[in-house]
């Protein structure tokens, strides 16, 4: 599904080399965890991934599906079957969400030579998807983001998910700016979407988000690096040491 | 006190050009007109509120000529139930016009009602344009009123059940218009005006408006895409108790568009909305200049003003709300905002607020930005491609301006225009 390899990547404005090799490979219907402290380049993975500018790959390679992934436009990911949930959803005042959604949808499926979804046949699959997020009509209609809450964002966030139906899901601290309820809600979300053909790469701080969302393998992230992988008792090894401890054991 | 020789010389020199019509029952308000334009002196390079557009091609006395542009397209709310007043060149045209007749409206041709020895225009042609002479001169404004050769005097007596449509077509490439149409709206009457099309070459238009007590008047106009014209429009409108006006103008293209709004709100709780929305590039040059006066207690104005620049294109907005001693409780609003598509397009602004009474509530901001790189690489990373991103914020970027327009299927057919225009950049 996705393969990374020796990636490196500097920030493009300033000499700060932010990955340093980084090799990971998420297998469809797996689900990948990436834990790390501050500033061990879990954001700017998900941003490299998605096509972010700001960002130079000095070196390495990143394959979806086969295809190098690079020198790709932010667009023509998300058609090849990327999606990032991101940490802080932007607002696009004017744009109504469901305008959003729509345009979203057809113009992935044009993207890829297939016939838009009809008004309709859209409005239906919408409404039925926003329903088990608990996301009601007044949602679908306000423009994108603005004024939602945090956990609200967050939930508009797996809807756009659940209507692109991508290969490879990001999920960027979806935990991060949620109470325990919305939390539950969101990786119902998630784990709704697990299947055999999708793989997921969840980045988080910390271990209970994957309480909700079960990781097959977690990997630790750490100065631009995996440096440690493992089941899903590496994430409680985090919980219950702190990265100090794991660092320190790799270093050793 | 004597004009500057330059302004003397080039005013003298554009009213040689003109024949001050005969006037029949308004010959004595076109005099005067024509006294104030000789006291004023038309504008200069040089004078203050002409310091970002130049008026010298509105000005001068030979009309630079203009193209007659075919869309190719229908025309703008052809496919509305509208009563059409057609213009050719600034000259009526009963053949192309509908019946002028429609219940709850009186529409009369300005030469019409001048015949006539007395007729209830004659109160207010050239009134409310010499009330908006000060605090700040509008030469081409009393120019207007002393020598426009056509218009119509509509009386809005009822609810007419469908709107006025004034069309202004180009057949001349070196046509110089000068149009004044008077509108009256009774208690408790109301009724939408439309306007579109490229009038002429050079196009000097002045819509004087009274609402009385509880009147409505919606106005929306389309300025095209008759890139080459040169337009200088005035808006003067009184409005009384309790009644509304509400004007949206969207400019697409153009040379030279200088949009002038003149709103006094007289009566206790009246509400004034003027929105506007542009989009041009390249020798674009679009100027919208408000001035809104609230003299009455409790009385609401809006500006919201939108422009989406590029390609070297320049927007002007300078807008003004005056609030006289004793206007409490007012509520004026103005924003003024440009979208800048590129990194040589310019925007220049001059909000202006002024208050002499002391329980108001008056806000007005105004930006220059370019696209939201944040929210475009959102929309890219959903699959949208960049173009498509680009259009889909710049519509939302002018949403706020739209969105003054009550009338959901002119706001739509407003909508199309500017997809058009966008669509035909890519």
């Amino acid at each position: 599904m996705l393969e990374i390899k020796n990636l490196h990547v500097k920030l493009e404005d300033e000499d700060k080399q932010i990955l340093k090799g980084l090799d990971l490979k998420v297998e469809a219907g797996k689900v990948h965890a990436i834990m790390g402290p501050n500033g061990s380049g879990k954001s700017t993975l998900s941003y490299v991934l998605s096509g972010r500018d700001g960002y130079e790959v000095t070196e390495g390679s990143a394959e979806l599906l086969g295809e190098d992934i690079l020198e790709l436009e932010p667009e023509e990911r998300a058609a090849a079957g990327m999606f990032l949930a991101f940490q802080y959803p932007v607002e696009i005042p004017g744009v109504g969400n469901m305008t959003f959604l729509r345009t979203a949808v057809n113009a992935q499926r044009k993207a890829r030579g297939e016939e838009e979804l009809s008004a309709s046949d859209f409005l239906k699959e919408v409404r039925a998807k926003a329903k088990t997020l608990k996301i009601d009509a007044d949602m679908l209609k306000r423009p994108v983001n603005v004024g939602f809450s945090g956990g609200e964002k967050k939930r508009n966030e797996i809807l756009q998910m659940a209507m692109l139906e991508p290969k490879l899901c990001i999920l960027d601290e979806t935990d991060s700016g949620l109470d325990v309820d919305a939390m539950k809600l969101v990786a119902d979300g998630v784990n709704a979407l697990r299947d055999e053909g999708r793989g997921f790469l969840v980045i988080t701080h910390y271990q209970r988000l994957l309480d909700h969302i079960k990781p097959d393998v977690v990997h630790i992230l750490a100065d631009g690096r995996i440096v440690k992988t493992g089941g899903p008792e590496l994430a409680l090894e985090v919980e219950n040491n702190g990265y100090a401890g794991i660092l320190a054991e790799v270093d050793a | 006190m004597a004009l500057p020789e330059a302004k003397q010389t080039a005013t003298e020199a554009r009213l040689a050009a003109l024949t001050l019509p005969e006037g029949g029952c308004l010959a004595a308000a076109r005099h005067a007109a024509l006294s104030r334009v000789q006291t004023m002196g038309l504008p200069g390079r040089r004078d203050e509120y002409w310091k970002y557009t130049r008026p010298d091609t509105l000005v001068q006395a030979d009309v630079p000529e203009a193209a007659v542009f075919e869309t190719g397209e229908p025309p703008m709310f052809n496919d509305f139930d509208r009563l059409k007043v057609v213009f050719v060149d600034g000259v009526f045209d009963a053949e192309a016009s509908d019946d002028l007749s429609l219940e709850g409206i009186t529409i009369e041709r300005l030469a019409d009602a001048e015949k006539k020895d007395i007729h209830w225009a004659k109160d207010l042609y050239g009134v409310l344009e010499a009330r908006g002479q000060t605090p700040v001169q509008r030469p081409l404004a009393a120019l207007n009123s002393a020598f426009a050769t056509d218009g119509v005097v509509i009386h809005v007596t009822g609810k007419p059940s469908k709107p006025i449509n004034l069309i202004y077509r180009h057949a001349d490439t070196g046509s110089d218009a000068i149009l004044h149409h008077v509108i009256r709206v009774d208690a408790g009457a109301e009724a939408t005006i439309l306007e579109n099309g490229p009038a002429a070459a050079r196009f000097n238009k002045c819509m004087e408006i009274d609402v009385a007590d509880t009147g409505s008047l919606h106005l929306v106009r389309a300025q095209g895409r008759d890139h080459e014209r040169r337009a200088a429009t005035h808006l003067f409108a009184r409005l009384g108790k309790e009644s509304v006006f509400k004007s949206f103008t969207l400019t697409v293209n153009g040379v030279l568009t200088r949009n002038e709004a003149v709103i006094e709100l007289t009566g206790d709780d009246a509400v004034a909305h003027i929105a506007g929305a542009c989009v041009g590039d390249g020798d674009f040059h679009h100027d919208d200049t408000v001035f809104i006066t609230h003299d009455a207690l409790n009385c609401e104005s809006r500006q919201v003003f939108k422009k989406v620049l590029r390609n070297g294109a320049t927007g002007v907005f300078q807008g003004k709300i005056l609030v006289k001693e004793g206007a409490q409780k007012t509520d004026g609003y103005q924003i003024s905002q440009s979208l800048l598509l590129d990194d040589d397009s310019q925007f220049l602004a001059k909000p202006e607020l002024e208050i002499y009474a002391d329980d108001v509530a008056c806000s007005h901001g105004s930006t220059s930005g370019a696209i939201d790189e944040e929210g475009l690489f959102y929309l890219r990373s959903r699959g949208v491609p960049k173009a498509e991103a680009i259009d889909l914020m710049t519509l939302a970027f002018l949403a706020e301006a739209v969105e003054e327009i009550e009338d959901g299927d002119v706001a739509d057919a407003i909508i199309a225009r500017l997809q058009g225009w966008l669509a035909r950049r890519h």
